[in-house]
């Protein structure tokens, strides 16, 4: 047993020893590797990246949220039967919240009544489009984690009195007061003056999931002076747990169709949907890098592959006497399998250890760069392109090895 | 084994042969070249015991190499019977072939066959890695092998950092190390000049008188006159075998 340990030493031993002898041959070798190894660890690290990106992103909407709407987010075919569902009101929230209150061991924190409306924001000459308009109550702090850069939220008077007092993304406040704090300013709304009265942390945005940065919040009955009072609005019920999402979705659907006054039997006249669904908006991305990452490792471990094979055929062919002498001084042929096999594998794992410093100085590089993209170098990458890197190594470097092992001595001490 | 008694024929020591190291019967070996067919042994007893100094001798192309390599288990016979220190070794397998090869024989070569990216100790050192010695024994082995040669100063030198002479010196330092049953030689002096030759045959009589059982291929007279005992080949054949002089 100690002896294949030896030999295994020699080997290693010897293979470092080639390849320092020929060390342009070994890196021409081993750039097929490298660039495979690149690819399959930029690639890992991006998907790594966007799963990272995401978990964050629903940090910040409150991953433990459930929407009570007319539709689910899934797609559906009966558009019209969703569409004549009854619509939903503030006092349901109420309702709801009562309902939970009373509850024992209810799964369910708090339910609040949210409208949202895309529309431009203006402040004097200054004027930004696309902005997500959001009516609320004072509860909507108590579902997300949005942080107040300046200033403060509106109480619970505010938002009952609807009064015209607005708080503002951290891009929507600098669009339209570059250079000046927003608050205690003005902003429209279709023509209705609202007072800021704070500003929202930065956030950052991610793959077009939207971030509070372009955001305005609004109390909802502010909301309705200028949208009307017939605007339609939803439901957002925070969980208490958000491991038991799925409890809590059916709890909520109880309280929910006792809220409606649906009678047993009847289908649910609301869905309620959770932020799982967005997930599956990323997966296409994730695929596409997948597949081009895939794609590229293959092709150039496929290049490499053979390159290596090569240079084990010819470093076989170069050495069949040494091969001889060693045969003729006692070793066997898994020892000469071995040495060959190390040799294809050295040059392998030195390729892959080069394409895994090219991964991390650009994954440094990108931080630098871009912050807000999230890249994530990882163990497992590393052991990823180490297992690559091996398989690489022995699939190349086996049948050269396998031929060299099986030469007859004779004829490998008579090779000139 | 070493005989304690060395008794003198003239001023030369011969040793009483011991046990049977090696004994074949009717061997041949053909090789297959395309359509032809080449007898490089037509059928080859002989006896070689403990002790022995045995020189092969024969023009080219008479069979020597391809009966040392047939005595040195690197090739196996088409025909015949081989029996090492009594085991049939005619039918082994190549590792249980390479088992004997490590343990039970020491190879000399014409062209040394050192490692060139090695130095003198780790060429030396080689077959104890295949024998699964551990480093810190392996390594004293050696050094003593390479002081026994005298080259106990050049250890740590590279095959082109030395002598023709120093070189064949480290080939045989590597075919002592395992303290093989036999020494095997093809024409050790071939590739040296005939004063370097000189002192390598010095170092085969001073490793016979310490007790080593040599065979040695060559095709001088000269060279075979160090023996005790001759074989002859001619065409695959034994045209004589007796005592020098
Ligand atoms: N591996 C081989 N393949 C074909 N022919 C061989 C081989 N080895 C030796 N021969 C032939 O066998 C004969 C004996 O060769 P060899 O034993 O090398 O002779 P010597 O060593 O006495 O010069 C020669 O004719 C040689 O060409
Ligand atoms: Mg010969």
């Amino acid at each position: 047993m100690t002896r294949i340990v030896y030999e295994f030493t020699e080997s290693l031993r010897i293979a470092f020893a080639q390849i320092r002898a020929n060390k342009l041959r070994s890196v021409l070798t081993a750039l097929g590797v490298i660039i495979g190894i690149v690819a399959v660890t930029l690639m890992g690290t991006a998907i790594n990246g966007i799963d990272i990106g995401f978990q964050n992103s629903l940090a910040m909407l409150g991953e433990d949220v459930l929407y009570v709407q007319k539709w689910p987010w899934h797609n559906v075919d009966d558009w019209w039967n969703y569409q004549n569902r009854p619509p939903f009101r503030v006092e349901m929230a109420d309702a709801l919240n009562r309902i939970i209150d009373t509850t024992p061991n209810s799964l369910l924190a708090v339910a609040v009544p949210v409208a949202g409306r895309g529309g431009s924001v203006k402040a004097g000459e200054n004027s930004v489009s696309g902005v997500s308009i959001i009516g609320t109550t004072a509860d909507y702090s108590r579902i997300v984690t949005a942080e107040v850069a300046t200033g403060r939220l509106f109480n619970e008077i505010e938002s009952t009195a609807g009064r015209p007092v607005c708080v503002l993304g951290s891009s929507v406040a600098d669009s339209l007061f570059p250079g000046r704090p927003a608050l205690d300013q003005t902003v429209q709304i279709r023509g209705q003056n609202l007072l800021v009265i704070g500003v929202l942390a930065k956030q950052g945005d991610f793959l077009g999931i939207q971030s509070f940065d372009n955001q305005m919040l609004l109390p909802l009955n502010a909301l309705r002076k200028s949208f009307g009072s017939r605007i339609g609005i939803e439901l957002r019920v925070k969980a208490k747990d958000k491991t038991k999402l799925a409890a809590a979705t059916e709890e909520l659907i109880g309280a929910m169709r006792r809220v409606r006054g649906q009678l047993p039997g009847e289908r649910d006249n609301f869905s309620v949907n959770q932020q799982e669904v967005f997930k599956a908006q990323l997966d296409p991305i994730k695929s596409v890098i997948a597949i081009a990452g895939l794609f590229i490792t293959g092709l150039a471990l496929f290049v490499g592959a053979i390159g290596i094979m090569n240079i084990t055929f010819v470093s076989v062919k170069e050495r069949t006497k040494e091969i001889g002498t060693r045969k003729a001084l006692g070793a066997r042929r898994r020892t000469i399998l071995l040495q060959f096999l190390i040799e294809a594998v050295s040059i392998c794992l030195i390729g892959g250890a080069a394409g895994l410093a090219i991964t991390y100085a650009t994954c440094l590089a990108i931080q630098h760069a871009m912050p807000a993209l999230p890249v994530e170098f990882s163990v497992a990458l590393i052991l990823i392109s180490m297992v690559v890197s091996i398989a690489t190594g022995i699939v190349s470097g086996f049948a050269p090895a396998w031929g060299a092992s099986r030469l007859d001595p004779v004829v490998a001490l008579r090779y000139e | 084994m070493i005989s304690p008694v060395a008794p003198a024929v003239g001023s030369r020591v011969v040793r009483p042969p011991g046990e049977l190291v090696i004994e074949i019967e009717g061997v041949t070996k053909l090789y297959k070249m395309g359509a032809e067919i080449i007898h490089a042994l037509r059928g080859i007893s002989l006896q070689i015991r403990r002790n022995e100094y045995l020189a092969v001798m024969g023009p080219s192309g008479s069979g020597k190499s391809t009966l040392m390599n047939m005595l040195g288990c690197l090739d196996t016979p088409t025909a015949g019977r081989y029996d090492f220190t009594g085991k049939n070794v005619a039918h082994m397998i190549d590792d249980e072939l390479a088992e004997i090869r490590n343990r039970e024989i020491g190879f000399v070569f014409q062209t040394f066959n050192l490692l060139p990216r090695s130095d003198a100790l780790h060429n030396v050192e080689l077959p104890l890695i295949y024998a699964g010695v551990p480093p810190h024994v392996r390594h004293e082995r050696a050094m003593q092998a390479l002081a026994n040669v005298g080259l106990g100063d050049r250890v740590h030198h590279r095959p082109n950092e030395l002598s023709g002479g120093q070189r064949q010196r480290v080939a045989i330092a590597r075919a002592l190390v395992n303290h093989p049953s036999i020494l095997l030689a093809d024409e050790p002096t071939g590739n040296l000049d005939s004063k370097t030759g000189v002192e390598i045959m010095a170092l085969f009589e001073q490793l016979y008188e310490e007790g080593h059982t040599i065979i040695v291929v060559t095709h001088e007279e000269d060279i075979a006159r160090h023996a005790r005992r001759v074989v002859r080949l001619r065409d695959g054949l034994i045209e004589s075998d007796g005592p020098v002089d």
